[in-house]
């Protein structure tokens, strides 16, 4: 593994002794990671281990104690500017979906290019409709969210996400609340975003989904990343025993 | 109420046996409610109706033994109940207002209504100004009419209008406040809330009317309407940030989070995002608040403002019109009118609860619009 701890041009993303307590739990312990732009990372581990709180630390949805952020360029901090900036360049994808229940699935997607972005309503319009096209539900459109089933509406809350046009996308278990039948076709939106260069980072236990788009899997387990490996490392000679154990638990369970 | 349609082919027999002698037991109560409704509408219609007095021109009739309400007391002072001592040859200028506000309410009522939204931001930002212009005179030629010669209905719904106006935004503001991440603010809001809830409105009536010219420097006067104004609106407002609290309660932290990963900052998120939802959530406890208020009017009798309480008052001491039915046919004469606005208010927001499906109604949202 090379990773060097000075942030480079093409490190989008570069964590160094980040470290994060909710009260007297230290959930992150010194992370470090950088990510290059174009880069898909799985990150898995236990449930407790700080995934969530790892990946909503780089849109500023948790504040860090210390150590530094760095995205697309700027360093996340008070600046409240700064923190609205990245935001705008970082789409999350959430378990729940989240979509806004009072607007339209197109409404859902235009408000943020609307409201923040400043662009014409008939343009975001047109976007959204592609972007929908793309997730494979333009016919939703116009229905509200609590009329859709799970998987599209976690194809419409991609959808949304996707037409702030970010740089990197954000997903926290997007498909753990699905229905086993809804799970590809929300991994399918997923794997075509990434085959398209989108910047990745998903923190998921589809190790099938894992193997085949991932360039490094995380490992996390207490607030450490234990390893940090491309998927052929990480299957066949994981290093850490910890790391054997999880996947030896998860592969079990879900029959691979 | 009527009865819905489809129900009236069957026959009246038939209604009665299913629904209110389907068992010895439901029969038994039907007996006893049957009872106790007579008993007490009787008297009530004998009062208001059989017995009741309906012309005269003065109180001479409602004098006599066993004479019902006195009703021409209350149309040779109809005018006063609804406009106090406005001066006759400037009326039109309330009429107008009452039509100007009331048409305006009316169309944001009106369901599918066209332009909606321009309607609302008249009704909250210009309507206000240009009816304190059109009562209060003083410009563009209209003479000045002192707010003491204000009354009545007029008075009522000035208060309640001003209130209901001002509590909404205040409340959101305090509600938000209280859960802010700066203690400062957060202190100054629960204290606030705290503070106007614990207290009774007719203390800061009385407070208002007679305290406040104390602190004010020698000269300066505020007008003792606004000053009620002021009162009745911070009051109210007290009460609206803990309803709308609830509702923010109500609405998942994920929501918030999603309008921020989106590039949205606070008040964006806020206003387009978790207030809309939140407030939708309680509706109900919204209305029931400004039914609170509207009836809370009525205390600003207590510091000599003619509201059509006061207007009673002063004309119990009319001899032309005193009698034993005189002030009994005026408080129900009134009653009736604040029964016909919460009535309406109340109506209204069962009516916009079962449009929002208040539910998970496939589109408990999609017919608000
Ligand atoms: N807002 C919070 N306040 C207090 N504790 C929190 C908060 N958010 C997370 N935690 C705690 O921090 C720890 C790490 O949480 P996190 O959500 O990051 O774990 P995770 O790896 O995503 O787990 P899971 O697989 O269950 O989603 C957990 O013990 C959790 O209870
Ligand atoms: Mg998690």
């Amino acid at each position: 593994m090379t990773q060097s701890n000075s942030p480079s041009a093409d490190h989008i993303i570069h964590i160094s002794g980040l470290n994060k307590s909710f009260g007297d739990l230290h959930v992150l312990k010194d992370v470090d990671l950088t990510v290059c732009a174009g880069n898909k990372i799985v990150v898995c581990g236990p449930s407790g281990s700080g995934k969530s709180t790892l990946i909503r630390c780089i849109n500023r949805l948790e504040a860090h104690d210390s150590g530094t952020i760095q995205v697309d360029g700027k360093e996340l901090g008070d600046d409240l500017r700064a923190v609205e900036e990245v935001r705008r360049e970082v789409g999350m994808v959430f378990q729940q979906f989240n979509l806004f229940p009072h607007l339209s699935i197109l409404e859902n997607c235009t408000l943020a290019p609307i409201q923040v972005r400043k662009v014409p309503r008939p343009e975001a319009e047109k976007q959204a409709m592609a972007l929908l096209e793309r997730v494979r539900i333009p016919e939703q459109a116009h229905k509200f969210p609590n009329q859709l089933s799970g998987g599209q509406q976690q194809r419409a809350a991609i959808a949304r996400s996707l037409c702030m046009t970010p740089k990197i996308m954000l997903f926290d278990e997007p498909t753990s609340a699905l229905d086993p039948e809804m799970i590809k076709e929300v991994l399918d939106v997923m794997l075509d975003l990434a085959e398209g260069g989108m910047t990745m980072i998903v923190v998921t236990h589809e190790m099938g989904f894992a193997r085949t788009v991932a360039d490094r899997i995380l490992f996390m387990d207490e607030g450490r990343i234990l390893e940090d490996a491309s998927p052929t490392e990480f299957f066949d000679s994981p290093k850490h025993a910890r790391t054997k154990e999880f996947l030896s638990q998860i592969l079990d369970q879900t029959g691979h | 109420m009527s009865m819905p349609s489809r129900e009236s082919s069957i026959s009246p027999a038939a209604w009665m046996r299913a629904n209110l002698f389907a068992t010895p037991v439901d029969g038994a109560i039907t007996v006893i409610m049957g009872g106790i409704i007579v008993m007490i509408a009787i008297p009530v219609i004998d009062w208001a109706l059989l017995s009741a007095i309906w012309v005269g021109s003065d109180g001479s009739q409602c004098r006599v033994e066993g004479a019902g309400a006195c009703w021409p007391f209350v149309t040779a002072k109809f005018n006063q109940f609804i406009f106090g001592r406005f001066p006759d040859e400037e009326q039109w200028r309330v009429i107008s207002v009452f039509v100007l506000g009331g048409g305006a309410i009316a169309w944001l009522a009106w369901p599918n209504a066209p332009a909606k939204a321009r309607i609302a931001v008249f009704l909250l930002m210009a309507f206000p100004f240009l009816a304190a212009l059109l009562l209060a005179g003083g410009v563009l030629g209209l003479a000045p009419v002192e707010t003491n010669l204000w009354g009545g209905m007029l008075i009522t719904l000035v208060v309640a209008f001003v209130g209901i106006v001002a509590s909404l935004p205040l409340g959101v503001l305090l509600a938000l406040g209280r859960q802010s991440e700066l203690p400062i603010v957060r202190l100054v809001c629960v204290g606030f809330i705290e503070f106007w809830r614990a207290v009774p409105l007719v203390i800061f009536l009385f407070m208002a009317s007679n305290m406040l010219p104390l602190f004010f420097p020698a000269g300066v006067t505020v007008d003792k309407l606004v000053r009620a104004l002021v009162a009745v609106a911070l009051f109210s407002s007290a009460y609206m940030a803990e309803v709308v609290r609830g509702g923010l309660q109500a609405v998942p932290k994920g929501q918030f989070e999603a309008a921020l990963s989106l590039g949205m900052g606070y008040w964006r998120a806020m206003v387009l995002i978790v207030l809309p939802q939140a407030l939708r959530h309680v509706l109900p406890g919204i209305v029931n608040t400004f039914i609170g208020l509207f009836k809370d009017t009525s205390l600003v009798y207590v510091i000599g403002l003619f509201d059509m309480l006061g207007v009673i008052t002063v004309n119990l001491t009319d001899p032309v019109w005193f009698s034993a039915q005189t002030a009994a046919t005026g408080y129900v004469f009134v009653a009736f009118i604040f029964w016909i606005f919460c009535f309406a208010m109340s109506r209204y927001s069962v009516r916009l609860e079962e449009n929002l499906g208040q539910s998970r109604g496939a589109n408990s949202y999609a017919s608000l619009r």
